[in-house]
């Protein structure tokens, strides 16, 4: 398994080395010791790698992840798997701001807390945060699930369409258009296989669901005068 | 984006150190902003004693006889000088006389007080740091800035930290909106300004509200009231040290403490050099909530 120390070799040498990675090649599983908070470290992966990175990283790791699975052992800075689109990002300390932010696929799975802005415009990805989460989360967020095992902060799914939000904890305010909806078999379902995959221990009986009011979808000319 | 680094040491085995160890946060962070750099160093007070900080772009004259020239005026005085700045070590009684002396010589005062020394120029942290041997100073506390300047000149008075007040000063990442209303206010308060820059305006809110009676705690609960834009703050007293961010909180920040200190980074590699930084508890501290430390109560 070949080892990145950043303290001695370059972030480019390293990020270079995931993206010339061929199909067939024996050597797909990284470590990189070292990492110092070093900025975006393995982004714009697109094969089926393994990154391990002992220690904390900066802002944008695992950015536009395509297929990669990146353990972060220590805590990631802001814009943590921004856009990922598949694969597997795993923080098992805390997350800064925009975690996850308009990712379209793959699971992001925060061990500890995540800032605020979580989820931002999420599109699709998996997110799931064995903590709390910050204010603003889920932000105009489309499509995906956003599972949160401790507590929300304020103005949770503002402005949301039709993303999923879980949370077990309490919701310090829910934002513009959110509303807490009915659990479903479906729902309960979906549930298990993320916890399951994001090895959170919680039943899914224990969270709540929230969701879209669709309000915001038409105009509605009794709003007029609020433009 | 700006670049801010804070250092409140709870063990005194590394005062000796603490220069050095702001100097290598502060030039670590170099990428957030190249305009500007600045350190307030927090050191050893002495009974009856004070210091004030001046600056001057010709420091050859400026700083030519200015101990004698004091002498003259009545003030005894140690003049110090490094590079653009002097540190003119008086009695504190002699302050205000002092003030106005060096007003009245043309030069700029970076900062007052019995324990802050500031030192702030043009360029990059690197630069600034060697050319103030900020590495050699030791002390109980300290905060530095880089600047990417959002609001007017890059010159040594638009350079944080700003110090309003006798020991206090601050640095901020982020940009106020309603700072030309707030001026106002203070300057009917009684408040002078060196310059047009928000972070001034935010310094001397912070020093009215302290001077209204008000510990910096309470002044930092008050600034998330009547200050409107986006902030990180950093901010200095004589005894302590105290951090704040606005409720939206897009400015970055992390802390850390250990048994040694507490230590503030826009940024985790700011804090990477610092020691037993692997062990230490590191957070990032909660929007719309104040922070503060300080030396007299966390000895009590």
């Amino acid at each position: 398994m070949p080892t990145f120390d950043l303290a001695s070799s370059s972030l480019r040498d390293f990020n270079s080395a995931l993206h010339t990675i061929a199909e067939g090649d024996n050597d797909t599983a990284f470590e990189v010791v070292n990492p110092r908070g070093s900025h975006a470290l393995a982004v714009g992966i697109d094969k089926p790698v393994t990154v391990d990175v002992r220690g904390s990283v900066g802002y944008y790791c695992a950015g536009m992840n395509d297929g990669g699975t990146v353990t972060v052992h220590g805590s990631a800075g802001p814009g943590v798997a921004e856009n990922m689109m598949k694969g597997t990002v795993t923080i098992e300390g805390d997350a800064s701001q925009y975690a996850g932010a308009t990712g379209r696929g793959g699971l992001l799975v925060i061990k500890g807390n995540a800032a605020s802005r979580c989820g931002i415009s999420m599109k699709g990805i998996n997110i799931v945060v064995h903590g709390s989460i910050g204010h603003m989360s889920a932000f105009m967020a489309q499509s995906g699930n956003l599972v949160v095992l401790g507590d929300a902060g304020d103005a949770l799914g503002d402005s949301l369409y039709e993303a999923r939000l879980f949370v077990r904890g309490s919701v310090k305010s829910l934002g513009a258009d959110c509303i807490e909806k009915e659990m479903r078999p479906e729902h309960l379902e979906l549930l298990a296989d993320l916890l399951a995959k994001a090895g959170a221990d919680a039943k899914p009986e224990e969270f709540k669901r929230y969701g879209s009011a669709r309000t915001l979808y038409n105009f509605n000319i009794d709003n007029a005068d609020a433009y | 984006m700006c670049g801010i680094v804070g250092l409140f040491l709870k063990d005194k085995a590394l005062e000796p150190q603490l220069g050095a160890l702001l100097s290598d946060m502060l030039i670590t962070m170099t990428d957030r902003g190249p305009d500007s750099a600045g350190i307030a160093i927090y050191g050893d007070l002495e009974q009856g004693r004070a210091k004030l900080t001046v600056q001057s772009a010709t420091p050859e004259t400026a700083f030519a006889g200015l101990a004698a020239a004091l002498g003259e005026a009545g003030i005894a005085s140690t003049v110090t000088v490094k590079s653009t700045h002097a540190v003119i070590d008086i009695p504190a009684t002699d302050m205000e006389a002092a003030r106005a002396f060096v007003a009245a010589r043309g030069l700029r005062i970076m900062g007052a007080g019995e324990s802050v020394e500031i030192y702030k120029e043009v360029g990059l942290p690197k630069d600034v740091v060697a050319r103030f041997d900020i590495r050699s100073m030791g002390g109980r506390h300290g905060i530095g800035h880089t600047r990417m300047a959002t609001e007017l000149a890059v010159t040594t008075l638009g350079a944080h930290p700003f110090s309003t007040g006798a020991d206090q000063c601050l640095v901020h990442n982020g940009s106020l909106s309603n700072h030309n209303n707030l001026r106002r206010t203070l300057v009917k308060q009684g408040m002078t300004f060196e310059t047009q820059n928000d972070s001034e305006v935010a310094a001397a809110y912070l020093t009215a509200e302290m001077a209204a009676g008000k510990d910096l705690g309470e002044a930092l609960e008050g600034a998330l009231d009547d200050l409107d834009g986006f902030f990180t703050f950093v901010v200095g007293t004589k005894s302590g040290f105290g951090v704040v961010r606005d409720p939206i909180a897009c400015k970055p920040a992390v802390m850390a403490e250990t048994d040694q200190y507490i230590a503030f980074g826009s940024e985790y590699r700011a804090l990477v050099n610092l020691p037993g930084i692997e062990t230490a508890r590191v957070w990032e501290p909660e929007p719309a909530t104040v922070y503060f430390w300080d030396h007299e109560k966390a000895a009590a």
